[in-house]
């Protein structure tokens, strides 16, 4: 009998290592933290970046390399991950003021740009945006603005334009805000002129009244329940990245006629890549970064996600100008040329933790009113 | 049945099974949308069955579900019966109650405390990484073995204790009486065991979430990353999929209690006519 249990424990063993695949022997890994569903993955037959980057390095170098790709659904996900120590990862794209945060405390490692010499494709405007003064850190993956859906059916034209819809009260309980105290207080902040990025309370009271005279109006705070609400005409104004706005308007009923346009000042990112001190194969890690700037995969990935892409390669590509269409092509690049100017006035920095506790406790007591 | 019971019994049915009809449907549709129906397609499906990375957590999770469910059943039957076969009433109470702490803990504070043991340990032998699929194996062991036991230990207690040393007077070798009369009669209990160890395996996020690394993704996690963006129809194509295996799971399970329940019921029966003949 104990021949047996020895037996099936050997069996278990042999098959736990089958499967996950220990021993791999010559073979390199990479593991590369993204946000989720923002990477071209081969679905609806379109390029599967992952499992093309592998055969092209195994290809060039004569080297299997295996890329372990997860995903996070926040900054401040990636973020508590990549600091508790627990993990090694060799390619991490977070956003702006998440790189600021983590040059600020040593958790990234300069770039060695020989091993990266796509990097010229990169437009000049987004080469030393605030987060990275010096462009040591990072390689720009795509970009955005915030700015306002509405339901053409339900939204007299003459009463878009601005921020002002969504504190219209003709169209109570039909306004959507966003479910996360940076972005909502960030439109009150616009919409009054004051500055997104201030460290004095008072600024944020104001941003607070602005919002609480709001909020009789709101239907609902959302995050990605927007794109249902939206969708199915259940709500008829709300603000979201303009590279959703597209993937709003391809699933809307019958009866909803989607539009959008970007309000005077609006929240603009930049999601980047950059590689943390964990990083156990730099050179490998790089050269992931420069295919991933190659035109195949640069093009494949601004389509799968809607996201404009810093990348000349790709804006100027005949082919991927006419697959958007007019006028997705207008509104993701309608600040092309002046992007940087406009970006350093509008995004968001990296706030002192005083000053996000205190947001917080405002958002907080806005909620429960 | 009075008909406010019928009514109040038919709005809980209602509620628990209207959001799976729901994702039932729109896993049908033809569009991207969950809330537009435009169409019966099997699009999401074929697109669930091209998505590499999807099917790849999916593989992630049965393994993990699999593995941790077959080692705690194990371990779990085997601390049963050490349990069971505790004299001292107080030292019993203790053990169950230890065992039970992964059960009532808030898998919040089971998955963070997992994760700073296994980065202290990782950091003792300064491994970079420190997390990876075995510490998810083990943190769902932990979380999974209460449950086995809560199910076998009432099995030992319902079986008649002299049944062991009678095959013992008989001839058998203590191993062997515990696989020729032990172990049939507590099967049903550690098969519940195991299906429970399963699907809470496969269904847990929380816990996995805190000890998983850089190379092994569960499913869960994986949806978890998609709420940034949509959530698309391809998950409601692999929910409607994994509700149906589930159920199968279910009601197989029913099945064997039932079997076992009844068999139990003539049992007492036929002792009970025994005794009156005598």
């Amino acid at each position: 009998m104990k021949k047996y249990i020895a037996l099936l424990l050997m069996v278990m063993v042999f098959a736990v290592c089958l499967l996950t695949g220990c021993g791999g022997g010559d073979t390199l890994t990479l593991n590369v933290y993204n946000w989720g569903e923002y990477i071209s993955d081969g679905s609806e037959g379109s390029f599967d970046t992952i499992k093309e980057f592998e055969l092209w390095y195994e290809e060039t170098y004569g080297t299997p390399v295996k890329v372990n790709y997860t995903t996070f659904a926040s900054n401040e996900d990636m973020y508590s991950k990549l600091s508790s120590g627990a993990v090694s990862y060799d390619v991490v794209i977070p956003s702006d003021y998440m790189i600021a945060r983590m040059a600020a405390e040593d958790m990234l490692l300069p770039l060695n740009f020989e091993n990266i010499p796509n990097y010229e494709y990169i437009d000049e405007d987004f080469k030393s945006l605030y987060y990275d003064k010096e462009g040591k850190y990072t390689v720009p993956y795509a970009y955005g603005i915030i700015g306002v859906i509405y339901n053409a059916n339900e939204v007299d034209a003459q009463d878009t334009g601005s921020w002002e819809l969504l504190w219209n009260e003709k169209y109570k309980d039909k306004i959507l805000q966003f479910n996360n105290s940076r972005d909502a207080f960030g439109m009150a902040m616009y919409k009054k002129g004051l500055d997104v990025n201030s460290e004095d309370p008072a600024v944020w009271d104001a941003a607070y009244e602005e919002l609480l005279a709001q909020r009789p109006l709101v239907y609902s705070l959302v995050m990605d329940e927007i794109y249902n609400m939206m969708e199915s005409g259940e709500a008829a104004i709300g603000a979201y990245y303009a590279g959703d706005y597209f993937t709003m308007k391809d699933a809307q009923a019958e009866n909803v006629d989607l539009k959008f346009y970007y309000p005077e000042r609006t929240n603009f990112y930049v999601d980047a890549m950059c590689i943390p001190t964990c990083c156990e194969n730099k050179e490998l890690a790089e050269i992931f970064i420069n295919f991933m700037l190659e035109k195949e995969p640069a093009i494949a990935n601004a389509e799968y996600t809607y996201y404009a892409s810093p990348n000349r390669l790709v804006y100027e590509d005949e082919a991927y100008i006419e697959e958007m269409g007019e006028e997705a092509m207008n509104v993701l690049y309608q600040h092309a040329g002046n992007f940087a100017a406009q970006y350093e006035q509008n995004a968001y920095h990296n706030l002192k933790p005083e000053t996000l506790d205190y947001i917080n406790t405002l958002w907080e007591t806005l909620k429960i009113n | 049945m009075k008909w406010s019971s019928k009514l109040y019994t038919t709005l809980i049915f209602i509620f628990l099974f209207a959001p799976i009809v729901i994702l039932l449907v729109f896993s049908f549709n033809e569009a991207k949308s969950l809330s537009v129906f435009s169409g019966f397609s099997f699009r999401w499906y074929e697109e669930l069955f091209s998505d590499e990375a999807t099917l790849e957590s999916l593989k992630n999770s049965l393994i993990l579900a699999l593995s941790a469910t077959v080692i705690s059943t194990v371990m779990g039957t085997v601390a049963a019966l050490g349990i069971y076969r505790l004299r001292k009433k107080w030292y019993r109470a203790l053990l169950n109650t230890v065992t039970n702490i992964p059960m009532i803990n808030p898998d919040i504070i089971t998955g963070i405390s997992m994760m700073l043991l296994f980065v202290f340990v990782g950091r003792m032998f300064s491994a970079s990484t420190s997390l990876n699929f075995w510490t998810m194996l083990i943190a769902h062991v932990t979380f999974c073995l209460p449950y086995v036991i809560f199910q076998v230990l009432p099995k030992l207690n319902q079986m008649d204790g002299d049944l062991m040393e009678a095959a013992q007077d008989l001839g058998c070798t203590p191993f062997r009486a515990f696989f020729k009369v032990t172990l049939p009669e507590i099967l049903p209990g550690i098969i519940t065991g195991a299906i429970m160890a399963f699907t809470l395996s496969l269904d847990d996020f929380v816990i996995s979430y805190f000890t998983s690394g850089n190379d092994f993704q569960t499913l869960p996690i994986r949806i978890y990353g998609m709420t940034k963006k949509t959530v698309t129809p391809k998950m409601y194509a692999l929910a409607t999929i994994i509700f149906f295996v589930t159920l199968a799971l279910l009601l197989l399970n029913n099945l064997v209690d039932n079997d076992d329940s009844r068999k139990l019921r003539e049992k007492k029966k036929k002792s009970k006519a025994e005794l009156l003949e005598e």
